[in-house]
Parts: structure tokens; sequence; C-alpha cells
């Protein structure tokens, strides 16, 4: 399966940028194999108004059935649920830290956005 | 005659002088005055207008015939805003970032796009005082006044006015530019003070760029320097008038009193501002 | 002000390396972000937070009035660095390729093309670029190719070394498009400013009104103060800005200025307040001191001989202790 996830550089030994859509890297991540592939979000960071939609809208074309990030506002959980991918929220660490956690079945699903949008 | 009464920086006294100036020449003229600052609108907390007659003001949104819709999401590769999100089926719509283009509607190949309203605030109007007023509300929370604006400003069931007095909105984007539209002459509202001076520095390259003549009234003479004075004489831009620092005016105004209402003296200033004005402009507004 | 570059000055260059310092050896707790309104403009919002500046003992200052950028002007900033603010498209019109069929027009939705004469006297139709909103509807419509999009600078931002710390700040360009992007950019980079100072304290000028800037400077917000006057049109404003604020579930504290130009305004908003549950931190006296601070270049609190001085310093007590209790 492929896991999208929000990153401050570019491979599994990253810390993980907790915001969605400001992010500065996100990574596709295949799993069990832990290829890794990057979607450069500079377009999203440097965005008119609704970056975390042209994040979600990168997630979604990835074909990533799942998200991992810290926080997700308002307007990119509700395109992430209608894209069918399931949020994760995370409270930081590695990237490579983080997908264990999921695999564990640790992390915490979100059912709904933590943060307000705009931020 | 349209005057825009403008500045950049909030807080100098617009709408005194606007809910004045129309008071002043209601007496002598047809007068319509339109509050276009949609977002903190405050005339009618002077003019305190009993009608009810208000409507909904409504924007415009996409909307997908999900049956004709097949899912090749041109519509949400084309918007600019990032309103549409692309999905394996129909797009997902996220109004609030909608401008409303028709971009979406254009692209599409199956004619599956067509559009629907959207309500983001009112607008109402009638006669009070003398005056023909206009004024409108965004809904809080809206992103864009400018529909809003252009409906305050819509003169279509207007009586003929010979003047018409537009409160603009503080600063210098898109709400005050699109208040600012089309007026005869912009009056810039100051204070003399370094705050004042930077902001109407700002409103002074707005109305130039937007070829509309200016002049300024500088309000609360006394409680600066002479900065603004200064600027004026070397820019060229005419001062048309300057209200001294006058607490009595402060406390009408905190009380929502319309100073001109009681006072000649201030009425009289007024007028002769106006023929300033009409001397300046030349024009005479017809509906 | 220095000259734009983008090397530090020395002051920026001591405090990253303290920062980074500070950030080995110890956990660093996330800045708090106090952001001040007023719903109504003029009621003094940029004078407090000038106030406040000087108390507060590690803060980064955010502009967020991009519109009418003000704060700069008492705090004699010295520029560090400055960036171009790209944000959408904008279309323009080739005038050779122009066949003034005037379809484009027809399909702008935002009155932004009109017909004008070109160089050579033929009538061709030109895009308004303060009223272009960057669509591109005109391009997919033009049969003749004449009609080219491009990036749009939107306005500038800057970072600047000022005596209290320092400040982001930004200038949209004229009739820019206030949608709160810039705003949004100049609290991203006073947060980062924050964290790797150690600064505790994100000190916010926010815009007037209640749109798009307004509510991409408060979202986050630790604290919210809003600073109105004793007046109907500040009672009014500040009812919409309160309803706006805790909309979002954001804290929202009350500071009346000029409180004595009309003690029975001022009650009136007294009562407004408690009836939404806000508590008022601070009432501040009607002086002319406070003008002539400005005319100076200074915040009241440095020129002092003011009730107002005192009156913020009490005021800043209680705003510090209610933002250490605020959760983390």
């Amino acid at each position: 399966m492929k896991i999208a996830i929000t990153a401050a550089g570019p491979d599994l030994s990253s810390a993980v940028d907790q915001r969605f859509g400001r992010g500065r890297h996100l990574l596709v991540v295949d799993l069990p194999e832990r290829t890794v592939q990057t979607i450069d979000n500079q377009a999203g960071r440097n965005a008119a108004q609704g970056a975390g939609i042209q994040a979600a809208q990168s997630v979604i074309d990835s074909g990533a059935t799942v998200l991992i990030s810290g926080h997700c506002g308002p307007k990119a959980f509700r395109a992430l649920k209608a894209g069918g991918i399931e949020v994760y929220l995370t409270s930081g660490g590695r990237v490579d830290e983080v997908l264990n956690q999921f695999e564990e079945g640790t992390l915490d699903l979100a059912s709904a956005a933590d943060v307000d949008g705009h931020w | 005659m349209k005057i825009a009464i403008a500045s950049g920086k909030g807080g100098t006294g617009k709408t005194t002088l606007s809910v004045n100036l129309a008071t002043a020449l209601a007496y002598e003229q047809s007068v319509g005055l339109l509050d276009c600052d949609v977002e903190e609108p405050n005339c009618h907390l002077y003019l305190k207008p009993r009608f009810d007659s208000t409507e909904p003001v409504s924007t415009l949104v996409p909307v997908v015939d999900q049956d004709a819709c097949t899912g090749c999401s041109l519509c949400a590769r084309a918007c600019e805003f990032h309103a549409l999100l692309a999905l394996p089926g129909p797009p997902l719509l996220l109004p609030e970032l909608c401008h409303a283009c028709g971009v979406c509607a254009y692209v599409c190949p199956e004619e599956a796009m067509s559009e629907s309203e959207r309500e983001i605030g009112m607008v109402g109007s009638g006669m009070v005082g003398g005056v023909y007023f206009r004024w409108g509300r965004l809904n809080i929370g809206e992103a864009r006044s400018t529909p809003v604006i252009q409906s305050v400003k819509d003169l279509r069931t207007a009586p003929p006015l010979d003047t018409v007095i537009i409160d603009a909105p503080p600063g210098v984007a898109c709400p005050a530019v699109e208040a600012l539209r089309d007026a005869d002459f912009a009056v810039l509202v100051t204070e003399p003070t370094p705050f004042g001076l930077h902001d109407l520095v700002l409103a002074v390259q707005t109305a130039r760029q937007m070829s509309i003549p200016c002049g300024v009234v500088i309000n609360r003479v006394g409680i600066g320097d002479e900065r603004v004075d200064d600027y004026c004489a070397a820019e060229n831009v005419p001062v048309l008038l300057r209200i001294p620092d006058d607490r009595r005016i402060a406390e009408a105004c905190s009380r929502g009193e319309i100073f001109a209402a009681g006072d000649a003296s201030f009425t009289s200033t007024l007028r002769a501002l106006a023929s300033d004005l009409r001397t300046r402009t030349h024009e005479r507004v017809t509906t | 002000m220095s000259a734009p570059g983008h090397e530090p000055t020395p002051t920026t260059s001591v405090l990253r390396e303290t920062a980074s310092v500070l950030r080995e050896t110890a956990s660093e707790p996330t800045p708090k972000q106090l952001v001040v309104l007023s719903g109504k403009g003029g009621t003094g919002k940029t004078s407090v937070v000038a106030a406040l500046a000087t108390l507060a003992p590690a803060e980064v200052l955010a502009d967020c009035d991009v519109d009418a950028a003000d704060l700069h002007l008492v705090l004699e900033p010295e520029l560090i660095h400055r960036e171009a603010f790209m944000s959408g498209k904008e279309a323009r019109i080739i005038p050779d390729r122009c066949s003034a069929c005037g379809d484009c027009a027809d399909h702008c939705r935002f009155d932004a093309i009109r017909l004008t004469v070109d160089g050579h006297g033929r009538t061709v139709y030109a895009i308004e670029p303060i009223a272009c909103e960057g669509c591109g509807l005109c391009v997919r419509v033009c049969t003749s190719g004449a009609v080219e999009m491009s990036d749009a600078e939107r306005g500038e931002w800057f970072i600047s070394d000022t005596r209290h710390g320092p400040l982001v700040h930004a200038r949209l360009n004229i009739g820019g498009e206030n949608s709160g992007r810039l705003v949004t950019l100049v609290r991203e980079r006073a947060a980062s400013l924050a964290q790797e100072t150690g600064a505790a304290l994100v000190l916010v000028d926010g815009p007037p009104g209640i749109g798009c800037p307004v509510i991409a400077s408060v979202t986050g917000a630790d604290l919210v103060l809003a600073v109105t006057e004793p007046t109907v049109s500040g009672a009014h404003d500040l009812e919409r800005a309160a309803e706006l604020v805790q909309g979002f579930g954001l804290t929202l504290a009350v500071c009346i200025n000029k409180a004595d130009l009309n003690p029975d305004m001022a009650g009136r908003i007294r009562e407004v307040c408690a009836a939404r549950g806000l508590p008022v931190v601070g009432e501040l006296s009607y002086d002319t001191a406070v003008v002539k601070a400005q005319v100076e270049g200074k915040s009241i609190v440095e020129h002092g001989g003011s009730p107002v001085a005192d009156q913020i310093r009490d005021m800043w007590k209680i705003l510090q202790d209610r933002l250490e209790k605020t959760e983390e």
C-alpha cells in the first residue's frame, strides 16, 4: 500500500513535518518495501489560497490511500476524505519511526480536522 | 457627480465626513450615500434608517451534473484557485475558494457544469433624512467583498441624483479599489500623524493609478505635525479642507450623532467643500 | 535602512547562534501567539502593539496589516531580507495579435478587459491589471492566441531588525486581492524566527475588518486582544470581530482605548463584553501624548509622561498571566 507523509527532508530519516499543506516535502512510501517517492510541495507552500487543497490533490493523484501528518485543516481534511484517504495524526519524530508506529497500529486515526484553516 | 471618500488608514473620519456631507447637501439637492465598507458598515449607525428593504447578495458557484460528468477532471486542473478537487468520479467543490470566474463550465467537454447562487451577504436601500441610502454587509467568514460592493453601487433602481457619495473601506486593496472604481473624484481623509501620512501616500498612489483626481481632507488638525501638509504641497495634491481637532465632534460621533445636523457653521463648510468638488469635476450623475 | 540583501546582520547571526545552542541544551517550548485586532480601524491598535513590544522581554513582531502597514514607523527597522510575494497569475493581451473581436471582454466576469488604442492607432483590447483575477478564461476564449498568462507579483515581504526584536512585515500591491496568503506567510516567517531565536512570544499587529486577512491573522492564536473605542462604531465593529474570533473557538480579551471619551458608551461596551464572556483587560485614557509619541517615532511607554503608559503596563501584566495559562 502507499502512504503519503509530510516531511522536513527527502528521505526516511527526515523528521515528519507537522503541517499538511505547508510542509516542505511530501513523501509517498510503498509499504512494506519502503521505497520512497518525493513530491515537491514547494508549489503548495507558495500557492495561493488553497495550499492544503493542492497538497490533498497531490496525495490523491499519487495513489496513496493513507496520509500521515501532524495537523490537518478542515478544507484539506474534507478534500482527503472525498478522495477516500484515511488521515492519521502524529506528534512528531522521524519518518521511519512514525511508519513503524503506523504498522504497529499505534497512530491516531483522525475523524475530523484538528486545526483551523488558513494555518 | 460621484465622490468617493477614502483613505489608506482606518479611523481617519471617512464615515463621519460621508454622513455629514450627505446630510449637509440633502437640504438643497438630491443626494445618494453608498456605504461600501461592507465588512464593517457604519453609516447606518448615524443615519438610523427605519426601512427593512434588504436583499441577499449572492455569488455564483459551479454545480456538477453527476450523471453527465465523466470524471475527466479537466475542470479541476483548469481552476486557478484550487476550488475543485480532481477525484476518480465527479470533482469536489470548495465554495469558499471559488472566484466565480466561469472557467470550469467553459472547459467542461460534457456540459456537465452549471452555476447556482450562494448567498454571501446583504444589501439594503431606502430614503432616510432626505438622503437616498444604500449599504451592504458581507457575511462573517466570507472571503470576497466585491460582489456586495457592486450591489451597493448599483444605482439602477435609484432616483435621479445630483451627488453620489461613496463611503469606501479603509486600505488600498481589492475592496477599496472596487469602491473607488468609476468615481469622478476621490476625497482622501487623513490625520496629521506619521501613520496618517504613510497610508495617505498609498491612497494617493492608488487614485493616480486609477486615473481618479484626488484631494485631501486633513482631520483632527493640531494633534500631530505638518508632514501631511508638506507632502501634499510637494506632490501637488490639493488640501480641500482642514478640520481642527474638536472634542465636540469626537463626542458627537461616539454617540452616533451627525454633527452637521445641529451645527450651521459645519454645514456651510461642507457645502463649500461640495461646491469646490463640483467645480473640480463638472459632472452630474444620471441614472 | 541598510541595503537589502540576504546577508544577516551581526545581530541576527548572534541570535541564530544563541538559538541553536539553546536548542541543543534544552527542549524548546512553542512561542505563544498574541494577536491584536480592532474590527474598526483607527482605535489605536498599532500604538498598543508598539507599547506591548516595548514591554515584552523577548519577542518577534509580525505586522499583518499588509494593506496599510504602519508598525515599522515607530520601530526604526533595519532591513535584513526582502522577497517578492508571488500569488496567482495575471493575463496580458499582446496588442499585435489582437483582432479586437471582443470575445474576451464578453466572457470576463470581472470587467477587467476594455477597449483601448495601441501605439499604432489600432483599436484593441487591453486588460486592467488592477481588476484581473488571473482566472485564465480570456486565454481560453481567444482565437488569435493574443492573451498570455504569467505569474503575478502581488507585493513584497520583509524581515527587519528593530530595537524590540525582529519584525516581519509586508506590503501588498495596490488593488491586490488581500486573500490572507501574504498574512499567512508573514505569520509563518515570524513563527519560524521565534522558534530559531528562542523568543517566547510572537506579537501580531492585525488588520482591520473581518475578512480573510483577519482570519489569517488569528487562526492558531493563543490569545486575541481586540482594541476598541467607546463609540457606536467601535461597539458595532467589536461585536462583528468578536463573532468571528469566538466562532473560531479562540480566546478573546478586550481593551477599551480612549475610554473617557464617552463613559456611557464605555459602559455599553463593558455590557457587550459581559454578555459575550469577554474579559476587559485594559481601559486607556484619551491622551494626545500617544500621538506625540508616534510623531517622535516611539511607543507611548518609551515616551513616558502619560497615564496611558502605566495603564498599558497593567494590561500587559494581565495579558502575560493569561498567555502563561494557555495550553501548549
